[in-house]
Formats: structure tokens, C-alpha cells, sequence
């Protein structure tokens, strides 16, 4: 630990000496700052106020989540995927049940799929919601934070009351979902889906069409198509620069090939385009929604399952779309009761990556506007 | 018709029928100094309550409600609390600077104080160059935070501070341009002056589009000068965790917390002041009895009103807008207040020239 | 050209700050908006649904009789060692020697709530509980026993 903290700090110096010798200014921004929504340390060196170079320094948050999940069985090590991105906890949960199922080789009742991807849209929503307010208040504009709250509240009493927690769910099980929908499910997602189109035009009057929030983002933190790639960012972060990476219409899994909704693809690459491609996304989630709303089948909610699952011997890989980008199961198994390793394609780490090249030669104020369209969740990237 | 002026009257009378001369001056100073301590203390309680309402209201929220009826007593325990808390000195930190500069913001905001007419002959000093004052006064808070921002020993502190400088420096300029354009109109620096040159309508309207130009352009650039969001760069809590007072805590904090109140204060009362005619009554051209019904209203009424109008305003914008970075915020001032202004005086001063004003 | 450029940007900005002025000032205006709950006042009125996992409890019937077997299937379902259960026999009238709960030990402050070991019951023995205020001021009283002193299993439960 200590030996580390040297090592730190020399590469500190000697990134400071490089630049301008010993004229720049090299800043920590947190562990503990309101901008990095969480203990993300970033070493900044500046020169005034441009910054010449961003460090991510990670591991503040670091519970080895993978190593975890290898002493669990099966169906226990699911839950825990709901403490990596806590934001998309169902969709993590959907991931580890669909690389479970393939092994298992299990069909899936058709009413389970559709609750699963009901479930997963309106986590998106949720976690789209929490970020339009948080990246506004990075911008300095307190009241959007509150304005996005009162609607997520909404969702999130739906999955109070049909997947018993507000937040970590643990509601997806090999082979379905772990009871069925709330006799009031339909109802309330009906109630919430018209709340939600009443006040989605308020985000664009308050903070969309502001012009200072428009100069605030566009042009800021270009991330170009081939960058995209090659630093593995998925999600808004690489639709909105151009790259085709929607797992939904790639690889589609569950009932997603059956709905009609739109990749948004946006071009500029800036944080104006990340900022675009996730509000358009919002409305396309709910059109998925009102899809399958109304055309839940009847039937089980969860395939007959042994008691004791045991994985055939081999690697089983799964991916889904979670609201920061792809997410990855990789699962080798010895055929035992619990998994030989787990590997988790967490989207948020990907995405950091790309942050000093983004960062680079812009303003503090404008690192906050492009953190904030990175939408990171920090124990998504840590794990 | 019992009124601010007829008790500072009668105070003075009897102060200098009973001391001699000097000693009577002496005791008015000391009033005077007692009051606008008194004063400092209640806005800076009712001030920071009336944004956390302000705010809770535009954010669907119901803000301090547990702290004495509906809250009222929430500032006065935050006061409590930041007074019984230690005020700590980093190590490495200008020891001197550092636990003067609160005190230098704070003397700054006192002095500006001088030349307001808080009602009709309410006034603790009508210099005859009031506005000059207050502009020349007003630019002086910039030291102290740029003394706080170096002292500190903090890079956080340090680039709030010199954010704050080229913050304030610039918009001083189209906020000087501003009160210009009404001193133009009156011709006059008194404010007294100007307040009387108001009898028959406020300059805001009386000066016709050009006035109302230069009192937009007067309210942003003094929300850009008491470092409010959406100017609030000095500080921007999602940039710089606290800027220029992030390191300072108990009293010393509170001292800059209760300086940017009475500055948020002192400004929109000089907005009133030269734009909405002060302590003056609204009057609407011919209507007699209205006017006489606004007269029965005190001037200190009118003059607060005016006042928390403003604060409402730029509080308004507070709680609205994001945060501009800091090249954009040098970039409006420079290539829009600053021309707009500058050809605004202009007309102003044509409107001035031919009398078109009424 | 240039000068019309320059004014139309600065009233298409100034339109937009009005814009958004117009939001926050509508709800300035309009308080029965506000959607403040205001928690330890409402208990009263609050109502979690019947699904919420606040803890996991034993339910006894009036005879003071519990469903739960003591076949360890929660116990092993759980994946933080949460619940540990203490068996012990019990003689039958036939004088046959019978596992039989003795202690259900529930670690509260090890609990995710993640409805595992009420799944994996056979008995419908334990169920969540939707109380949710469970701090304390020392972690010991948050080792609970769930089945009540004296209880014993319900007839016909296998």
C-alpha cells in the first residue's frame, strides 16, 4: 500500500516536470469531490485553467466483486451484480441470468421475457433520469436534479412494489423473474408513462434549449468515431459518435427483436451528442414500454429449475445493453456448483478510459460537462 | 405622521441639545455604527432563509420547516452552529491574509452601506458624489477574495480567487456603464438626486428602451459581481468544491456567507435605487387618486419592496440556470455587455440631450 | 448581415433564459406541486407495499406453532451467512428420535434482502417483514432469534 502511494506520487512529479517545467499545477480531483459522483480520484495537471493531462487513479471503491461471485453458487451471485452498476441493477441481474441460462440451456417462458425487458426499460429510464439531474447539477443547475427525482420516484415505487426494493432488486432468476408482475403493475407503468410524457418537454425548456448549457456542451470533449472504437466505449457515449453498438438491435436477446424502437445514432461526438442520445432515449424506452405494456402474455413467469444449479463444464459469455453501455458475463465453468471465474465487461470502465483523451486541452468547466456526460458509476468501474 | 425621518430628527435634536458638538457626533457614529451591525445581522438571517424558501419552492420542495414556525429560526441556528464551530487555519496557510481576508470582504460590504437612502431622509451619509462611491467601494470585495483564494495555500482556492478577479474587473466595467447612463439622465451623482429626479416616474420606464437595456445589462453584471450562479465561478461547487472559501470554516465562513448576502443586498438596493426610484411611490401620470393612495404607503416600505424584488430576481436566476465556464463568461462580457453598453450610453445620452425622456 | 447575426443570437439567447425561467417560476407559484414527504410524520399514513423486503421474520400462528422444519435450506441459499440454524431432536410419541428446530439465528446486519432463503423454503416458514427502521446503537441487538421462545412446529408440517 505504502509503496504504491510513492509511486504515485513521483509519476505526479514527473508528469508535472514534463509539462512546462514545474509551471503546471497538478490538482486531485477527488476521492471526495461533488463532481465525481462517487471516490473516483482523478490527478489533473493543469496549466491555468486548460488541462494538459487526466489520471484516473481507481480502486477506492474496489470490493472484488468477481472473486466474490466465484465462492457463490449459481443463483446466489446474481445479487451481488446489483451492487456493480446500482443504477442498472436489474439489467446486471438480466445479464448473469441470460449466461446462467445459456449453459443451463433453459427456454425461457415467454411472460418472463416480457416482464424482463418491461424491467430492464424502465431501470434506463430511471438511470437516464438520475443522470439528466446529476449532469445538470454539474453544470451549476441545481433545480433539474429535483424536477428528474419526482419522476424516477414514480419508478421506482413501481419496483417497490413488484420486485420488493427500491434499488437492488435481485429480481431476475435463472430461468425468469422471481414472482410475478403486481396486479396493479399495468396500471401504475400506464399512470407513470403519462406522468413522464407531461413533464419530458419541461427537461428541454429548462435545460436542453438553455443556451448556456449549449455552449457549456457542444464542441466540448470530441470523441471521434475511430476513437470510440478503439477505446471500447459503448452505450450513448459510442452512439453519439457514430458507432453502431446497441446490443439491443445487434445481439438481440429476450423479446427486443420483437418491439419497434430506434437506435439513436448521433455524429458530433461531443458531450451535446451524448447529451441528445440519452434524452432521445429516454422516449424510446417508453416506446418499448407502451409496446409490451398492454401485451404481457399469460403463463409462467419463471421455467422449472433444479434446486441446485450446476453449469456444464465450459465458457458461457452473455451481453446485454445496460444504460451505460454493453455489459458483459463471461463465465468459465469446471461443471461444478459454482462458477471457476467470472468476468464482468463493465461499460463504465471503457468509458473512463476515453476521458483523458477527451479532457485533453479543455477547461476545468468543461471536464465537469464531459464527467457528466460519461455517466459514470464508479463501482461499475471498479467492481 | 410617524416616520424613519422625524425619529432620526428628533434623535439628533436631542443629542445636540444635550453633548456638546463633538460628543454628539461621536454617540451618532456609534448608533449608526450599532445599526448597520443590527442590520447586517437580520438581512444576513432573512436573506440566506429566503433563498433556502426560494429555492425549496422552484424545487418542488418544502425547505426548512422544523426549526421554529415554518422555519424562520433555521438561519438563526446555522448561525449558532457555524459561531460554536472551531475556525481552523490550514498548516502552510498565510497565517495574517488568511484571517483577514473575511474581514476585508465583510468591511468592503459595510462601506458601500454609506450612501443608501433607506427611506425618505433616511440616509447615513449623502455624499455628493454617492454613486462614484458606491462603484470605487464596491470593486474593493475582489481584494479580499483574492487575499482568501492565496492565503489559503489551496490550488482549488487559489484558481477560484483568480477566477473571481477577471470575473469582477471585467463586469465592473458594463455595471459602471450602467449606472452611468442614469447619471446621465439625472446629471447628478447625489442619491439623493437621482431618487427626487424620480418624483414623476422611474427612470426605468421614463428613459424608454435604452434604460431598460441598461438596467438588464446592470443585473447581470452585478449577479456577475457578487459571484451568483450562474456567475458563480468563484465558487463553483462542482468545479472547485468551494473555491476561494474552501478552506475556511466557523465564523471565518460565515463572514463570507453573510458578505455575499448584503452584497446581493446592497446591489439590487442600488438597482432600485437608480432604476425604480428608490424609496420613491409609484406614480402613474394623471391618476390622482392612485397616486395618492401610494403615498400613504411608508417610503421604507417601498424602498424593501423594490429591493427583495431584485433579490427575488437574481435569486430567480439562480436557481435556473447552469454555470458558465469561464472563457464564455469573459467572451459575454467583452463582445456583448460591454458594446451593447457602451452604444447604449449613447442613446442615453441622445435621449438626454434632446429631453426626449418624459 | 453581421449586426443581424449578432442581435438574433442575443435575443434567441435571452428567449431561452426566459424559457426556463418560466419552469422554475411556474412551480414558484404553484406549491401544492411540491412532493416533499415528510417522513417521521407521516408513519401514520405510510403504507409500504406487501412485497417489500425490510427483514426476514417467522411467522407463528395463536397456538404459538411456526412452519419452519429446520432442514437448513435457507441457511445454505444464503449467500452471506446470514442465517444459521441449530437443530436438535425431539422425541416423538412413537419414541422415534426427530430433528427439530431449536434456534433460527437471523444476522439483520448481514442481510441484503435479496428473498433468497424465503424462495428457497419449502415450508413458507419465514417471510419478509416490510418494517425498514432498523438502527440501533449496538450491532449486537440486531442478532435475532426468530422463532419465539417455547414455540414448536405445526402439526402436519413436513
Amino acid at each position: 500500500m505504502y509503496r504504491e502511494t510513492q509511486i504515485i506520487e513521483t509519476d505526479n512529479i514527473a508528469a508535472a516536470g514534463a509539462d512546462a517545467a514545474g509551471a503546471a499545477l497538478v490538482i486531485n480531483v477527488g476521492p471526495q469531490h461533488p463532481a465525481t459522483h462517487g471516490v473516483l480520484h482523478l490527478v489533473i495537471t493543469l496549466e491555468g485553467e486548460t488541462i494538459k493531462k487526466i489520471e484516473p487513479h481507481l480502486g477506492y471503491i474496489h470490493r472484488s466483486i468477481e472473486k466474490m461471485c466465484e465462492s457463490l453458487s449459481y443463483r446466489q451471485f446474481i445479487y451481488v451484480t446489483s451492487r456493480m452498476d446500482y443504477l442498472s441493477a436489474h439489467i446486471n441481474n438480466h445479464a448473469c441470468a441470460l449466461c446462467i441460462e445459456k449453459g443451463l440451456q433453459l427456454e425461457i417462458p415467454g411472460r418472463a421475457q416480457v416482464i424482463r425487458v418491461l424491467m430492464d426499460e424502465l431501470t434506463r429510464i430511471a438511470s437516464h433520469e438520475l443522470w439528466w439531474g446529476a449532469m445538470a447539477m454539474d453544470l451549476g443547475a441545481f433545480t433539474p436534479f429535483f424536477y428528474a427525482f419526482r419522476e424516477r420516484e414514480s419508478i421506482n415505487d413501481i419496483m417497490e412494489e413488484t420486485c420488493g426494493a427500491r434499488l437492488t432488486m435481485n429480481y431476475m432468476v435463472p430461468g425468469g423473474v422471481m414472482y410475478d408482475l403486481h396486479p396493479n403493475f399495468q396500471k401504475r407503468v400506464k399512470s407513470f408513462i403519462q406522468l413522464f410524457n407531461s413533464k419530458i418537454d419541461e427537461y428541454d425548456d429548462l435545460v436542453t434549449g438553455n443556451i448556456i448549457f449549449q455552449n457549456r456542451t457542444k464542441g466540448v470533449g470530441v470523441l471521434s468515431r475511430e476513437d470510440a472504437i478503439s477505446f471500447g466505449c459503448t452505450g450513448p457515449v459510442g452512439r453519439a459518435s457514430g458507432v453502431t453498438c446497441d446490443i439491443r438491435k445487434l445481439y438481440p436477446y429476450e423479446v427486443y427483436d420483437k418491439v419497434d424502437f430506434d437506435e439513436i445514432i448521433e455524429t458530433a461526438g461531443d458531450s451535446y451528442a451524448r447529451y441528445q442520445v440519452r434524452l432521445k432515449e429516454l422516449r424510446q424506452s417508453v416506446r418499448i414500454i407502451e409496446q409490451l405494456i398492454d401485451n404481457i402474455p399469460e403463463g409462467d413467469f419463471q421455467a422449472k429449475t433444479k434446486a441446485v444449479l450446476k453449469l456444464p463444464k465450459g465458457e458461457f459469455y452473455s451481453r446485454v445493453e445496460t444504460a451505460r453501455g454493453e455489459m458483459g458475463v463471461y463465465i468459465v465453468s469446471e461443471g461444478g456448483t459454482t462458477p471457476y471465474r467470472i468476468k464482468f465487461r463493465s461499460p463504465g470502465f471503457s468509458n473512463l478510459s476515453a476521458l483523458d483523451h477527451m479532457s485533453r486541452g479543455s477547461k476545468i468547466g468543461d471536464l465537469m460537462a464531459i464527467m457528466g456526460t460519461l455517466d459514470l458509476v464508479i463501482p461499475d468501474i471498479d467492481r | 405622521m410617524l416616520s424613519l425621518e422625524t425619529i432620526t430628527n428628533s434623535i439628533q435634536q436631542w443629542l445636540y441639545s444635550t453633548f456638546n458638538p463633538t460628543m454628539a457626533l461621536i454617540l451618532e457614529c456609534v448608533i449608526v455604527m450599532l445599526l448597520v451591525i443590527g442590520l447586517f445581522a437580520v438581512l444576513g438571517l432573512v436573506l440566506v432563509l429566503m433563498e433556502r424558501k426560494v429555492a425549496a419552492r422552484m424545487q418542488i420542495r418544502l425547505g426548512p420547516n422544523r426549526v421554529g414556525p415554518k422555519g424562520i429560526l433555521q438561519t438563526a441556528a446555522d448561525t449558532l452552529k457555524l459561531m460554536m464551530k472551531e475556525g481552523l487555519t490550514p498548516n502552510g496557510a498565510d497565517k495574517f491574509l488568511f484571517n483577514l481576508a473575511p474581514f476585508m470582504v465583510m468591511i468592503a460590504a459595510m462601506l458601500i452601506l454609506a450612501p443608501i437612502a433607506f427611506a425618505k431622509g433616511f440616509q447615513i451619509w449623502d455624499i455628493n458624489i454617492g454613486v462614484l462611491y458606491v462603484s470605487a467601494v464596491s470593486s474593493m470585495s475582489v481584494i479580499g477574495i483574492l487575499m482568501a483564494g492565496w492565503a489559503s495555500n489551496n490550488k482549488y482556492s487559489l484558481l477560484g480567487a483568480m477566477r473571481s478577479g477577471a470575473q469582477i474587473v471585467s463586469y465592473e466595467l458594463s455595471a459602471g456603464l450602467s449606472i452611468i447612463s442614469i447619471v446621465v439622465l439625472t446629471g447628478s451623482l447625489q442619491i439623493s438626486a437621482i431618487i427626487h429626479s424620480q418624483q414623476s416616474g422611474w427612470w426605468l420606464f421614463r428613459g424608454h428602451i435604452p434604460a431598460m437595456i441598461a438596467f438588464v445589462i446592470f443585473i447581470i453584471a452585478v449577479t456577475a459581481e457578487t459571484n451568483r450562479a450562474p456567475f458563480d465561478l468563484a465558487e463553483a461547487e462542482s468545479e472547485l468544491t468551494a473555491g476561494f472559501h474552501t478552506e475556511y470554516s466557523g465564523m471565518k465562513f460565515a463572514l463570507f456567507f453573510l458578505a455575499e448576502y448584503i452584497n446581493i443586498f446592497i446591489v439590487c438596493a442600488i438597482g432600485a435605487t437608480l432604476f425604480l426610484g428608490g424609496w420613491m411611490p409609484l406614480h402613474i401620470g394623471n391618476w390622482e387618486g392612485f397616486n395618492h393612495i401610494m403615498d400613504k404607503i411608508p417610503s421604507s416600505l417601498w424602498f424593501l419592496g423594490k429591493t427583495f424584488l431584485l433579490i427575488f430576481l437574481i435569486m430567480w436566476f439562480r436557481w435556473t440556470f447552469p454555470r458558465l465556464r469561464v472563457d464564455q463568461l469573459l467572451s459575454l462580457e467583452w463582445k456583448y455587455l460591454l458594446p451593447i453598453s457602451m452604444f447604449n450610453l449613447l442613446l442615453i445620452t441622445l435621449i438626454a440631450i434632446m429631453g426626449w425622456h418624459f | 448581415m453581421f449586426l443581424k447575426e449578432y442581435i438574433l443570437n442575443i435575443y434567441r439567447a435571452v428567449a431561452s433564459l426566459l424559457k426556463g425561467m418560466k419552469t422554475t417560476g411556474r412551480y414558484f407559484l404553484r406549491p401544492r406541486e411540491i412532493i416533499t414527504q415528510q417522513y417521521p410524520d407521516n408513519r401514520a399514513q405510510m403504507k409500504l407495499p406487501e412485497r417489500f423486503r425490510g427483514e426476514v421474520v417467522m411467522s407463528h400462528d395463536e397456538n404459538n406453532e411456526h412452519a419452519c422444519t429446520g432442514c437448513t435450506a435457507c441457511e445454505l441459499a444464503c449467500p452471506n451467512g446470514t442465517i444459521k440454524i441449530i437443530t436438535k431432536f425431539d422425541v416423538t410419541p412413537e419414541g422415534k428420535k426427530k430433528k427439530a428446530l431449536d434456534t433460527f439465528v437471523y444476522h439483520l446486519e448481514l442481510c441484503t434482502m435479496c428473498n433468497l432463503c424465503v424462495e428457497a423454503c419449502p415450508t413458507s416458514a419465514i417471510k419478509m417483514a416490510q418494517t425498514f427502521e432498523h438502527s440501533v446503537y449496538d450491532r449486537s441487538r440486531l442478532l435475532k432469534k426468530l422463532n419465539q421462545p417455547g414455540s414448536k412446529l405445526r402439526a402436519g408440517v413436513e
